[in-house]
């Protein structure tokens, strides 16, 4: 509610959704199929940056945000003895024990060494298995057993480490228990060991080096038949080979099986061991059968190259993660069957953060060839267009094309997008005009040039005008080959034709035969303001004379944007050489400069605010100023140590209410970048806990609920309790109700699809009202219930106040010794919706 | 996940004329018939009555042609001199023609004699034609004088000498009984009213009028002359609305089409152009042997007639257009049959299967989904897609290179083969918009197949056409760029210099002064 002093660096959701970049982890089991929750379906665990996600695998949405880690979750595994709980290791060294039905952490367990894998084996009794750099050398790491101390605390410490296994590689896809925890194999370069826990054995086992024919040995990952002593690897060349008789030293055997062209990134056996998933750099989902290499089934085209494949336990689902910060999620008939993806994460943010007019989105290069629209406020891909409409081959090393420059109008009618391939000589250059179809709610090609530019398009700028009609819209190009060109649409005469405008050149402009980089037009749309290498030129855009030229050597022009609102007599220009220029378009002078090495210069677009982002030396700084004013109005040092490439104010809905002067440029819109290792970021005045949103916070579901009868009275409920709890102020209370809540909890997060029907669910739901009547007989209670369940079906509203009513009396009367049998019963409600396992909660 | 997405085949625009509804409706006339007249062909009129049958006026003789026939199925010749502008009345069965003796002739189509001789003109009569009211002709003669005769009696009415030349054309109003106009060689169109002694309006044309014409509303005129066809409101007192000039020689015939939403006029440039009368452009043109002096059209369009110089009636006819309705009927129940169910709402209870769409790939995008590069290139150097579609195999080839494997799908060929690629390249690298493909492609051929040559006569042919093809472009286009700097240094003297003084320079060098050149 009070605004902090200073503006908090938020990563917005999308960015997080899969994490950093260094380990994936992901689990998708069944579980909890209860009698009513037989539908429900599973959760998919995801460990994401910090956190850990639950994801509904029927919904694909967020159920659960876990956190608590202070560093990347490294590795989730399920709890073997408990299938409601999940470990998870991170770099901070510490393994976490979550319940995650209900997002809770139950213990957290310090190593103290940061951990790189987790592993957990049903045999092991109290021990999890981890990855640890070895002690006093660098890059080397062991696998070592933790021993998980038990203790009544809730952060306990586990120091006892034994060695299994030295050597090991340091991603979680290099190791992998054989069936039921008989042995361990490793892999790193082009060996592979396995270590016989009741043998206590280890046997070595390594591949010659020598690249022979073009084929690259090296393993790249492993996994264990989950019923026979077999081991698959996969390997750099694209190899897969089956090992067999490994518990022999001499006479092992393995087959190979080649169908990948490119790396191995990971495999899977199915839950009976008879077929082997594999997928790589292709972007196939491959599905080997019966171990031979002459039956195999395809899943083509799943969009980014696979990096993990993950089975349920039941073998009825499988889910691929992919580099792009996606999860598919594949039937076991090798269907794709749906897909979860926040902001897709491309290898380059080439085109740069535009706001989409229309929705607000922000528009940056999805899939490759592909443009995605991410709403910010949803932490949703709202669509991805397909710009290049050609299909992706995912091989390395090749020449791709992308995306790399895109500009909307101001009213978002028109989208204009260039393509070019990444060859230097030939850009193989593509300008293509989008026009949106109301009809159809999207953006249809209207025109498509060929090789606008003979080099690579440096910028593009449409005309914004709002007041002026269609007929003003120009587009702007400049191109490396030293010239800008103006792009109008023309009415098309021939009554055939399909659309009725198009597009067409209508003046070339140069200067001294310098490169055009920048181009930008002012706010009325009557200057074009069009950099070249050293100089600004500014152009008048009716007859496209030029008007006068600016230049603060040395260095080049780096970025140009003119003033708005009461500052459009301004340009701004921000050079090579770390200087930030503002010129007065009036009387043609400089109006003031600032030395700073500005990386990137964003206007509002409804404000008079620059937002101007400085690079110095491992940190960025942020600059917001007036350009009527040399000094800024806001200042932030450091605000990250990640360079910042691009930023984007998107506009806000309704504006904010700030008390603080300073923030009142965040007021109409806000501010969003995007650093270097593609994260995405905003500022925010708000504390973390207003921040979060609803999705991404458990309780805040039954916060946002719409005002419904049903929602007044559960309030009513609700304010009730708490009054009861503040007055008595007895912690046994307190426990009740936290106990009380998941079944209402559980009514509201389940999707209303996958619900029982609501006569089921009412009885259950009155059930968790009735507090007091409990205590009475238990007989009494049984007929109270079946009453009331009958006359649910019919009355509804009524009923339950009137029951609401009666608790309340009886309820200030005996509240003693309740409290105890209450939490029993539900209890056993609960079990009645899902098997859940709250044994631990007796430990309270 | 997403489906496989073909090839994009880029779809140039077609140079030159662009198809439209006009230009299909004015093809759609059949190979002309030639039919040769005894000299030039002064005047070709249709008659208003069916079966439209046409009167050509040549030399000293109106022939009267069938719709289908060739031979002419009445000949007037008993003129002593040459006959000119044998015009009919509304009902198609009287004709008035003038001659070179100076009478104008009225003829039954019927009979063989004339029916009335008007005798009054002192020199050659080019002009005859009947008023709206059936009883009276009017005429104009080279002795400047423009009179107007009374069938029944054969006696003139009134005569006008308001010309100063040649009355060359003349029109009667199809609204008003006592109006009409005509045109002279003294450049000028004048407007008659029988009931008054005097014109009653003068339009100043600037070029001896060859033909002129009155649109059925009786609101606006067409005047033709030189290479002018200016259209002009009479309503408005004579105001030029438009002036047309798209013939390079004298216009010397004009047309209405039937509905009256086009205009023709034909030329001694040969050339027939087709304008809408809306917006005055030209739709579509038609390209004549020789020089035209008349032109006409049948109701319906049925018919075009066009007379030359040289004495050849040019007569086309329309294509029927019978064909389209057989292949519909054709058709029909076949579409039945894929319409069956298709419209078939699902009721609550039913069971719906859905059935996924098939996709239709073409041949080659089958090939390439499934990564085999040399038999999808195979499939576009087919000779019907190679000769016909070329963009297709080009595209192909493109994607090809794109995805690394064009040098793998172009190696390994037979002598036929080779022949085949190289054929293909050498034809089609100067097209500009395949050019820079095909030049990769070539540099490859070349460097696969270099070590073979000399062992084929047939790609060694090949590659010295390749050769032949590429030196010639080069000529050419060092041709052209010789020519652009010819036209730079003629643009140089033209350009008009602006000096852009901006405001004094106050800020330390940080504005200059510029000088830009623009060329106008």
């Amino acid at each position: 509610m009070v605004a902090p002093d200073a503006l908090r660096v938020v990563r917005c959701g999308g960015s997080t959704l899969c994490g950093a970049r260094a380990v994936f982890s992901a689990d998708s089991k069944q579980v909890g199929r209860g009698a009513g929750a037989a539908a429900l379906g599973g959760y998919l665990l995801c460990a994401s940056g910090d956190f850990v996600k639950v994801y509904s695998v029927n919904t694909e949405e967020t159920l659960r945000l876990m956190s608590g880690h202070a560093d990347l979750v490294t590795g989730i595994q399920l709890n073997p003895h408990n299938h409601m709980q999940l470990y998870s290791s991170s770099l901070d060294g510490t393994i976490k024990l979550w319940d995650f039905m209900d997002g809770i952490l139950i213990k957290t367990f310090s190593v103290g060494s940061k951990l790189l894998a987790l592993y957990t084996l049903a045999s092991a009794e109290d021990s999890v298995f981890v990855v640890i750099p070895k002690k006093g050398e660098r890059d080397t790491f062991q696998l070592v057993s933790v021993k998980l101390t038990k203790g009544a605390g809730q952060d306990l410490e586990s120091k006892e480490l034994s060695v299994v296994l030295d050597g090991v590689g340091a991603s979680m896809k290099h190791i992998a228990f054989g069936r039921e925890g008989a042995y361990v194999v490793s892999v790193k370069g082009v060996n592979l060991q396995v270590y016989f826990f009741k043998r206590k054995l280890l046997n070595r086992f390594s591949l010659s080096t020598l690249k022979t024919k073009g084929g690259d040995n090296r393993f790249s990952c492993v996994v264990c038949h989950p019923a026979e002593d077999c081991i698959a690897t996969g390997h750099a060349d694209g190899k897969i080979r089956l090992w067999r008789n490994f518990h022999n030293k001499k006479e092992y055997t393995y087959s190979t099986l080649h169908w990948h062209h490119d790396i191995v990134m990971d495999l899977a056996f199915s839950v009976e061991g008879t077929r082997l998933l594999s997928g790589g750099v292709e972007s196939v989902l491959v599905q080997w059968h019966n171990e031979s290499s002459c039956q195999k089934d395809f899943l083509p085209r799943l969009g980014s190259p696979i990096e993990y494949i993950s089975m349920s336990s039941d073998g009825s689902l499988c889910s691929t993660l992919h580099t792009d910060n996606r999860i598919t999620i594949i039937n076991s008939n090798l269907r794709f069957s749906r897909s979860i993806q926040g902001l897709i994460k491309s290898r380059d943010v080439k085109t740069g953060l535009v706001v989409d007019p229309r929705t607000k989105a922000l528009v940056l290069n999805g899939e490759p060839g592909h443009l995605q629209f991410y709403s910010l406020q949803s932490d949703q891909q709202l669509f991805s267009l397909d710009i290049a409409q050609r299909q992706y081959i995912h091989e390395a090393g090749l020449k791709q094309s992308d995306l790399v420059k895109v500009a909307f109008s101001a009213q978002g009618t028109w989208l204009a997008t260039v393509e070019e391939s990444e060859e230097v000589t030939d850009p193989e250059l593509q300008l293509k005009l989008w026009f949106y179809h109301e009809e159809a709610q999207s953006f249809h090609l209207n025109t498509r040039i060929n090789t606008p530019h003979d080099n690579h398009i440096t910028d593009m700028c449409f005309r914004d005008m709002d007041g002026l009609g269609d007929d003003s819209l120009i587009l702007v190009t400049t191109g490396r080959d030293c010239v800008f060109k103006v792009w109008v649409m023309v009415e098309d005469t021939d009554p055939e034709a399909q659309q009725s405008v198009s597009w067409t050149c209508d003046f070339v402009g140069s200067y001294h035969n310098y490169q055009a980089t920048n181009c930008c037009f002012s706010e009325d749309g009557s200057l074009l303001a069009v950099s070249f290498e050293e100089t600004v030129t500014v152009w008048d855009s009716l007859t496209w004379d030029l008007k006068c030229t600016f230049c603060h050597p040395p260095g080049n022009i780096r970025k140009i944007c003119f003033g708005r609102l009461t500052c459009s007599k301004y340009l701004i220009g921000a050079t090579d050489y770390g200087f930030l220029c503002c010129w007065n378009l009036l009387t043609c002078a400089l109006e003031w400069s600032a030395h700073l090495n500005v990386v990137v210069l964003q206007p509002d677009p409804v404000s008079e605010h620059i937002a101007a982002v400085s690079w110095l030396s491992k940190e960025s700084s942020l600059f917001v100023f007036k350009p009527n004013e040399p000094r800024p109005v806001y200042i932030q040092r450091n605000l990250c140590k990640e360079k910042i490439l691009l930023a984007a104010f998107v506009p806000r809905d309704e504006p904010e209410m700030t008390s603080s002067e300073k923030y009142l440029w965040l007021r109409k819109s806000q501010l969003f970048f995007l650093t270097d290792t593609q994260e995405l970021m905003t500022l925010s005045t708000k504390s973390l806990e207003e921040r979060l949103t609803p999705s991404s916070k458990q309780l805040a579901v039954e916060e946002s609920l719409p005002v419904t009868p049903f929602s007044l009275l559960l309030g009513k409920h609700r304010c009730q309790q708490a009054q009861e709890d503040t007055d008595l102020g007895k912690p046994v209370v307190h426990n009740k109700q936290e106990q009380a809540s998941p079944a209402v909890k559980e009514l509201l997060h389940t999707p209303a699809h996958v619900l029982p029907s609501a006569s089921f669910l009412c009885t259950i739901f009155i059930n968790s009202l009735l507090i007091s009547k409990e205590n009475k007989s238990a007989e009494e209670v049984a007929d109270e219930v079946e009453m009331e369940s009958e006359k649910a079906e019919d009355e509804s509203d009524e009923e339950e106040v009137t029951a609401m009513e009666q608790e309340d009396t009886s309820h200030m009367e005996l509240l003693g010794e309740m409290t105890c049998k209450l939490s029993k019963s539900q209890e056993k409600e609960l079990r009645k919706i899902r098997k859940m396992d709250y044994s631990w909660i007796s430990a309270f | 996940m997403a489906a496989y997405k073909p090839v994009v085949v880029q779809a140039c625009p077609k140079l030159g004329e662009r198809i439209t509804q006009d230009t299909l409706y004015w093809r759609g006339y059949k190979t002309p018939v030639q039919i040769k007249e005894f000299g030039a062909v002064n005047k070709i009129d249709f008659s208003p009555a069916p079966p439209y049958n046409y009167a050509v006026t040549a030399s000293s003789r109106i022939h009267i042609y069938g719709r289908y026939s060739q031979e002419p199925i009445k000949t007037f010749s008993r003129f002593r001199e040459a006959a000119y502008g044998a015009t009919y009345r509304d009902d198609g069965r009287l004709l008035a023609a003038g001659s070179e003796d100076g009478t104008v002739c009225l003829l039954d189509v019927g009979g063989k004699a004339p029916l009335r001789q008007f005798e009054g003109h002192t020199k050659p009569v080019h002009v005859a034609g009947f008023l709206s009211d059936k009883y009276r002709i009017f005429s104009g003669g080279d002795d400047y004088s423009s009179t107007v005769w009374d069938i029944p009696s054969a006696t003139e009415i009134i005569s006008y000498s308001e010309h100063t030349d040649y009355v060359r054309c003349g029109c009667a109003s199809k609204v008003n009984a006592d109006v009409f106009i005509t045109g002279s060689y003294d450049h000028t169109v004048k407007l008659f009213d029988a009931r008054t002694k005097s014109s009653v309006m003068t339009i100043e044309h600037g070029h001896p009028v060859e033909s002129v014409l009155l649109f059925p509303s009786g609101g606006l005129l067409v005047s033709a002359g030189g290479r002018y066809v200016k259209v002009w409101d009479v309503l408005k007192g004579g105001q030029l609305l438009v002036s047309l000039k798209n013939h390079h020689k004298t216009v010397t015939c004009l047309c209405l089409n039937s509905s009256g939403q086009r205009l023709l006029s034909g030329s001694l440039d040969r050339h027939v152009k087709i304008y809408s009368t809306t917006s005055y452009k030209v739709v579509h043109s038609f390209n004549y042997a020789t020089s035209i002096l008349s032109l006409a059209l049948s109701p319906e369009d049925e018919t075009i007639v066009v007379g030359m110089t040289n004495g050849v009636l040019n007569v086309k006819h329309r294509k029927p257009e019978e064909k389209s309705e057989n292949s519909e009927k054709k058709r029909q129940p076949a579409y039945r049959t894929y319409m069956k169910g298709r419209t078939y709402m699902p009721k609550q209870e039913d069971f719906c299967v859905s059935k996924p769409v098939k996709r239709v790939l073409r041949k080659y995008d089958k090939l390439l989904r499934s990564f085999q590069s040399s038999k999808a290139l195979d499939a576009v150097l087919e000779p019907p897609i190679m000769l016909h579609t070329p963009e297709v195999t080009v595209a192909v080839m493109q994607e090809l290179h794109r995805r690394g494997t064009l040098r793998s799908a172009l190696a390994g060929r037979d002598e036929k083969q080779v022949n085949l690629l190289l054929t293909f390249v050498a034809r089609r690298v100067i097209e500009p918009r395949f050019t820079p493909m095909l030049v990769i492609v070539a540099d490859m051929l070349t460097d696969i197949y270099h070590p073979v040559v000399g062992q084929s006569a047939v790609v060694d042919k090949q590659f010295l056409k390749l050769k032949e093809a590429i030196g010639k472009e080069i000529d050419y286009q060092e041709e052209l760029l010789e020519v652009l700097g010819m036209m730079d240094t003629l643009f140089a003297t033209y350009t008009k210099k602006i000096d852009t003084c901006l405001e004094e320079n106050k800020s330390n060098g940080v504005t200059e002064i510029i000088e830009t050149n623009r060329s106008y």
